[in-house]
């Protein structure tokens, strides 16, 4: 054998995320969902450098943007009803959004791809019962199921990530086991049954790698959804206990006080709806890339 | 030659379409002339731009495809002058198409009738009145039974022959002058596209219809068509009648199809099919010069250096673009071959008794119980009582159309269904009952499958080692990742493949090299019994022969018999040593090849024998068409499974008897009332005239 194993490795094709970026570099509208993603990342993993104050620390209530501060500081976003800096609190509370949501979308993928692996695949009654299952969670108002299992539950950044994936993993259950029904009907399938493969090698290895592409392009959107959903939990009281800063409790505690002091609820506003802008471009992006492969 | 000027006249057309990269030529430098009354056929294998001649005829590309120059002339008038407005009258009116796809032709949500009834109002502003007894009037013509019933059908219920009827009665109530068939035939059973390929021909002489037919198939073009042009990589390379091109090709392209096609005369061991080497270039890579030159075996510097002219032959009609076809003798484009010799046939691997299989279906009839919920089951007898045996070394072949029960044999063999009843040993252990969760892994990999779909055949996801180094580990061939690595890459220099692919995905491979890498896993696992199914049906003619020479050859080296399942007659003529013919879940024939291929035959194997097209003017064959469709499995006939389609139907006791199996001489079997002696009496299907 001529061929030693680096000759081949370095002929080995680019694969997998990289390759998902690559192309994405064709189209602008994923590019531009992309900066603003990262440059959300970017605040949260810097955030103690970029806050001037300590998000906690009560200075000047109702300060407006530019306005000086006691220390000689200027608050940049303005200061909220009881004198915290609203740019140190956005810049920590992106901290929670980008830590929560991501999670929270993680855990309903890994419940939602297995439930729908089990019944695009194996068929029969396991099908029935999830998609049944699925179909009761999915009627009901999601909000309200958050709202009951909260205040059953109490408040936690665990509760909250529970109570997400229940909320999420039906939908995706269904995208699953749609793509798993028309894969499963493919040769290289029959082919690993032939060989005897076990049905968990068949469903991780053979059906999921080729699903990737709508679930790449339904995370992305679905984040989105997530990180609404965190705000809108947080506004309603819900959400990550106080006294830490967070996106939709900031909108929330300001709201009253809105037609005077808008700037206090419109930062934290802009801020929620720039991010799930980002992911919904990223979204659009990675479609309009992943159709032309 | 005619005095009339030509109906259609192509002139130097150039057509390309226009990716975000670059322009991709697909049509280059392209005349042809057809006179009123003429059928022209066009071939050539997928890629080679013969449905973008039909598309640009039609003026009909798509956004980014357009005509870069020439002229398309219909009685004189450029037609890639012509605004949207002015091409939408003569679209219908003058020429019409029919595609490969019958189902896709037709609209699912409209009757028969409706979709029918709207090409002469549109066109002719026709009543309604009118227009329904003029769609009547040419189903009737386009030989469908019942025409009334089928015009209150939705397109869903009737079957793909009558299907594709329609869509001819359709193209022709216009009464274009000239009808473009873009391989009509393609996706009909064998027995339905002889039908067809009668009713195109009739339509010719009966309607002086000008006709374009494409076709990647020569011996369809052979039973249509009067002149025939080739062409290769969006060039036409040759053109002339059909009997001067068939008899005397002259560009090489042309020599190598044929060579490439299996005829009755030859026989896998004295005369292999000898493939084109290499694949069609890339249309940004092609290379200057005869396109056809990295191919060519006759291939000299000069032909390499500049574009080649459409040279006209003196005093013939053909036309050929080749700068040595006078020089080049057909022996020059043949390698010296070795006859092989018979694989060793040994002991029997696989029998049957009485196998069947039969599956639970809902059944369709409603009544009170039904509608309460209790769901009323029948049996589909997908396969009923087959007896066959297969020994070492040897290659059966299961022949028969779609929903005649070959693949659910296939699937009982290799445990994805189990059998309902009867006996299936392999090596002796009975495996009917046993599915594939349960065999032990000796038996797994004892039996393996290539797949027909090259598209399909292998995950996307993974790379070519990674999925042909899985089936070794899995069957314990190799140990530790190199030992998988090197006898990974010694598989693909077995399936003559370079260690490139290791790493390659199967999108970066073209549909022949698929399904090398298919019969690598196949084999991987040192099997004693390989599946064939259709392995080569979806690929191009050159492809096919490489891919069943391969087959073969390590079929040899292993000495695994090979159970070939397929539709395609010359293929099965070719490959196997004993043939199985089957009909609606039963075995009508079976028998070695040349008693399946010689009379005595089953009236189904001899109109199926009589359907397959042969692209040879030496051979002749007589026409058999059947009649009606495939009954339905879940309600066969109660005595013989071919009785309402039966040409040679002696009378009530096919109706009513399942007919015994004749055994003769050599273990010859045929299921049919009709004695031996007079079966043997009957001609042969072709004759073979030098």
């Amino acid at each position: 054998m001529s061929t030693t194993h680096s000759d081949l490795v370095a002929k080995k094709p680019r694969r997998g995320l990289i390759a998902v970026l690559i192309n994405l570099r064709e189209s602008w509208v994923g590019m531009v969902g992309l900066a603003i993603i990262l440059f959300w990342v970017a605040v949260a993993l810097f955030a103690p450098i970029i806050s001037p104050y300590d998000p906690l620390a009560i200075q000047t209530p109702f300060a407006k943007p530019g306005s000086p501060a006691p220390d000689g500081g200027v608050f940049w976003l303005g200061a909220d009803h009881i004198g915290r800096d609203i740019l140190s609190r956005i810049a920590w509370g992106s901290r929670t959004v980008l830590i929560y949501a991501p999670l929270a979308t993680f855990c309903a993928y890994v419940v939602g791809i297995i439930m729908g692996l089990l019944a695009g695949y194996q068929r029969g009654w396991l099908d029935i019962l999830l998609s049944r299952v699925g179909d009761i969670i999915l009627s009901f108002p999601v909000l309200l199921l958050y709202i009951i299992a909260i205040q059953e539950f109490g408040r936690s950044n665990l509760n909250i990530v529970i109570a997400i994936v229940f909320g999420s993993a039906p939908g995706i259950m269904r995208i699953v086991r749609g793509l798993a029904l028309d894969i499963r009907e493919r040769e290289y399938v029959a082919a690993a049954q032939v060989r005897g493969e076990s049905n968990w090698y068949i469903m991780l290895t053979e059906i999921l790698p080729n699903a990737r592409g709508p679930l790449i392009v339904d995370a992305c959107l679905r984040l989105g959804y997530v990180i609404i959903t965190i705000g809108i939990l947080g506004f309603l009281g819900l959400g990550l206990p106080p006294p830490d800063p967070e996106w939709g409790g900031m909108i929330s505690e300001t709201r009253a006080m809105a037609m005077i002091f808008p700037h206090m609820t419109l930062a934290p506003a802009i801020a929620l709806s720039s991010l799930v802008l980002g992911f919904n471009l990223l979204a659009d992006g990675l479609r309009e890339t992943s159709l032309k492969d | 030659m005619s005095q009339n000027p030509p109906l259609l006249e192509i002139e130097n057309l150039h057509v390309s379409y226009w990716t975000r990269a670059a322009e991709v030529p697909a049509v280059i430098d392209f005349s042809l002339s057809i006179n009123e009354g003429d059928t022209v056929g066009l071939v050539g294998e997928s890629g080679c731009g013969k449905s973008t001649v039909a598309m640009a005829i039609m003026n009909y590309m798509g956004t980014n495809g357009s005509i870069k120059s020439g002229a398309i002339r219909l009685r004189g008038r450029d037609i890639t002058q012509l605004n949207q407005n002015e091409m939408r009258i003569l679209r219908g009116n003058e020429i019409a198409m029919i595609y490969q796809e019958p189902m896709a032709s037709l609209n699912p949500a409209m009757t028969v009738a409706q979709q029918l009834m709207e090409v002469p109002i549109i066109h002719q502003g026709a009543s309604s009145d009118q227009s329904r007894s003029a769609s009547e009037q040419m189903l009737s013509d386009v030989h469908i039974p019942d025409p009334a019933r089928i015009m209150a059908s939705y397109p869903h219920q009737i079957s793909g022959g009558q299907q594709q009827r329609v869509v001819i009665a359709m193209a022709l109530l216009a009464n274009p002058s000239l009808l473009l068939l873009d391989e009509p035939t393609t996706a009909l059973d064998v027995t339905v596209e002889a039908g067809i390929v009668k009713l195109i021909r009739e339509i010719a002489d009966k309607y002086k219809m000008t006709q374009i037919y494409i076709s990647h198939n020569l011996g369809l073009i052979l039973q249509t068509c009067e002149r025939v042009c080739v062409m290769y990589s969006g060039q036409a390379v040759e053109e002339g009648s059909i009997s001067n091109l068939f008899s005397h090709p002259k560009h090489p392209y042309t020599h190598g199809l044929f060579n490439c096609i299996p005829l009755p005369q030859t026989d896998k061991n004295d005369a292999p099919l000898i493939p084109i080497p290499g694949q069609l270039p890339l249309p940004h890579e092609r290379p200057t010069g005869c396109t056809y030159g990295p191919r060519c075996r006759a291939f000299k510097e000069v032909c390499g250096n500049q574009g080649v002219p459409y040279e006209h032959i003196e005093e013939t009609d053909q036309h050929v673009r080749c700068r040595r076809w006078s020089e080049i003798k057909p022996g020059d484009l043949i390698p010296d071959k070795v006859p092989m010799e018979n694989a060793q046939i040994g002991d029997i691997v696989l029998d049957t008794k009485n196998l069947s299989k039969h599956y639970e279906v809902e059944g369709t009839s409603r009544n009170f119980s039904t509608m309460l919920g209790f769901k009323e089951t029948v049996a589909l007898k997908a396969n009923q009582e087959l007896n066959l045996s297969a020994r070492h070394g040897e290659t059966l072949a299961i022949v028969g159309e779609s929903g005649c029960g070959k693949s659910t044999f296939a699937k009982v063999l290799l445990g994805l269904e189990t059998s309902t009843s009867g006996e299936l040993t392999h090596d002796g252990a009975e495996i009917g009952t046993i599915g594939v969760r349960d065999r032990q892994q000796v038996q797994l990999a004892a039996l393996q499958i290539v797949f027909q779909n090259p598209v399909d055949t292998l995950n996307p996801s993974h790379t070519v080692g990674a999925q042909v180094g899985r089936v070794l580990k899995k069957f314990g061939i190799s140990h530790g990742k190199i030992d998988t690595r090197d006898k990974t890459l010694e598989l693909l220099a077995k399936v003559k493949l370079p260690d490139e692919f290791y790493y390659r995905l199967p999108r970066q491979l073209s549909g022949g090299q698929k399904q090398r890498i298919g019969i690598a896993r196949a084999f991987a696992g040192k099997p004693t019994l390989v599946v064939a199914d259709e392995p080569v049906s979806a690929l191009d003619v050159s492809v096919q022969a490489a891919i069943t020479e391969l087959l073969m050859e390590i079929q040899r080296e292993y000495g695994t018999t090979l159970l070939l399942i397929s539709h395609d007659l010359s293929v099965v003529r070719y490959l196997s040593d004993r043939v199985v013919v089957m009909y609606l879940g039963r075995i009508v024939e079976s028998g070695s090849r040349n008693q399946i291929f010689e009379p005595p035959y089953h009236p189904y194997t001899e109109a199926l024998l009589a359907a397959a097209p042969i692209a040879d003017l030496r051979v002749k064959k007589r026409d058999i068409i059947l009649e009606g469709t495939l009954p339905s499995p879940l309600d066969p006939p109660k005595g013989c499974p071919f009785t309402t389609r039966c040409p040679r139907r002696i009378g009530d006791i096919c109706d009513t008897t399942p007919p015994e199996e004749q055994i003769s001489v050599g273990g010859h079997r045929i299921a049919c009332h009709i004695p031996l002696e007079e079966l043997s009496q009957i001609d042969p299907v072709f004759a073979i005239t030098e």
